[in-house]
């Protein structure tokens, strides 16, 4: 079986699921590029990989669910574990930068307080 | 400690190794479930000494109806984050807000510091357990106490009706 049998509508939905996944990890990684300081820049990856790697997942849930008859799980394990440790990397480099006190851009309204 | 504490020390860990156990081998047989449930109860109990004090979730319910309403939110604040990076880069406000916690159980403080980094804006940069604040930076902030008011409401209060 290949994918040119599965139906028009799965064809659309896991290629929506795809594109999506696609643009929000370019749009994260457009954050990445021109956001100012440190601190704005840890936003972008904490979202590409929480949205567009979650519809992409999706996408391939869909399709080896439909390829090989029967539900595909290990995709949940990964979101999951995604979920579980995007926080926690976040978290570390964000304390790391405070800790070595990064200069914050300059429109920031208040800055970090000291430790 | 009664027996069952001695034997099971987390019965809602072991169900969610077991679980873990099956979605991994990715098939669901009579053997695979035996083997699940026999490490469900092996590794909780073999780790007991590692764990610190057990949360207690006093609903499920509850729980996985916050993580509907956190993967709805992952979705909505996404797009607006989306549109600020894309449209007005160069205009954004950030800045650091600190959260003064109402949660004391560890677990808790743990989720809840998870969903602030995990919906987009948002990143828990600190946490300082003797004055029981978070330190947040947000991405793009005009209000810092409505911030604050917002998490407070959304998420906060049925943490502390689950887990309190």
């Amino acid at each position: 079986m290949n994918g040119s049998e599965m139906p028009l509508l799965l064809q659309l939905v896991i290629t929506f699921f795809l594109v999506a996944g696609a643009i929000v990890a370019l749009i994260g990684s457009i954050g990445l590029a021109r956001l100012k300081d440190f601190y704005m820049r840890l936003h972008g990856p904490t979202k590409a990989s929480t949205l567009g790697v979650g519809c992409i997942l999706l996408a391939s849930l869909l399709y080896f669910s439909y390829l090989k008859g029967g539900l595909s799980v290990q995709e949940a394990l990964v979101t999951l574990f995604l979920f579980v440790t995007a926080p926690v990397s976040a978290h570390m480099m964000a304390k790391a930068a405070l800790h070595r006190k990064l200069k914050c851009s300059p429109r920031t309204r208040k800055g970090p307080p000291d430790h | 400690m009664n027996r069952r504490e001695f034997w099971l020390p987390r019965p809602l860990f072991s169900l969610f190794l077991a679980v873990l156990w099956l979605l991994m081998v990715n098939s669901f047989s009579v053997a695979h479930m035996l083997l699940g449930l026999a490490l469900g109860v092996f590794i909780p109990f073999v780790t007991r000494a590692f764990w610190p004090e057990q949360a207690k979730v006093r609903y499920l319910l509850p729980l996985l109806r916050y993580f509907v309403v956190l993967m709805v939110d992952i979705v909505r604040s996404n797009l607006v984050v989306a549109r600020r990076i894309l449209w007005y880069p160069n205009q954004l406000t950030p800045g650091f807000v600190t959260f003064p916690l109402e949660l004391d159980d560890d677990f808790a403080i743990t989720i809840l510091a998870s969903t602030i980094s995990l919906t987009p804006g948002t990143v828990t940069a600190h946490y300082d357990s003797y004055a029981g604040t978070l330190l947040i930076h947000a991405l793009h902030v005009t209000d810092e106490d409505e911030l604050v008011r917002q998490i407070k409401e959304q998420y906060e209060r049925p943490l502390k009706e689950i887990f309190q």
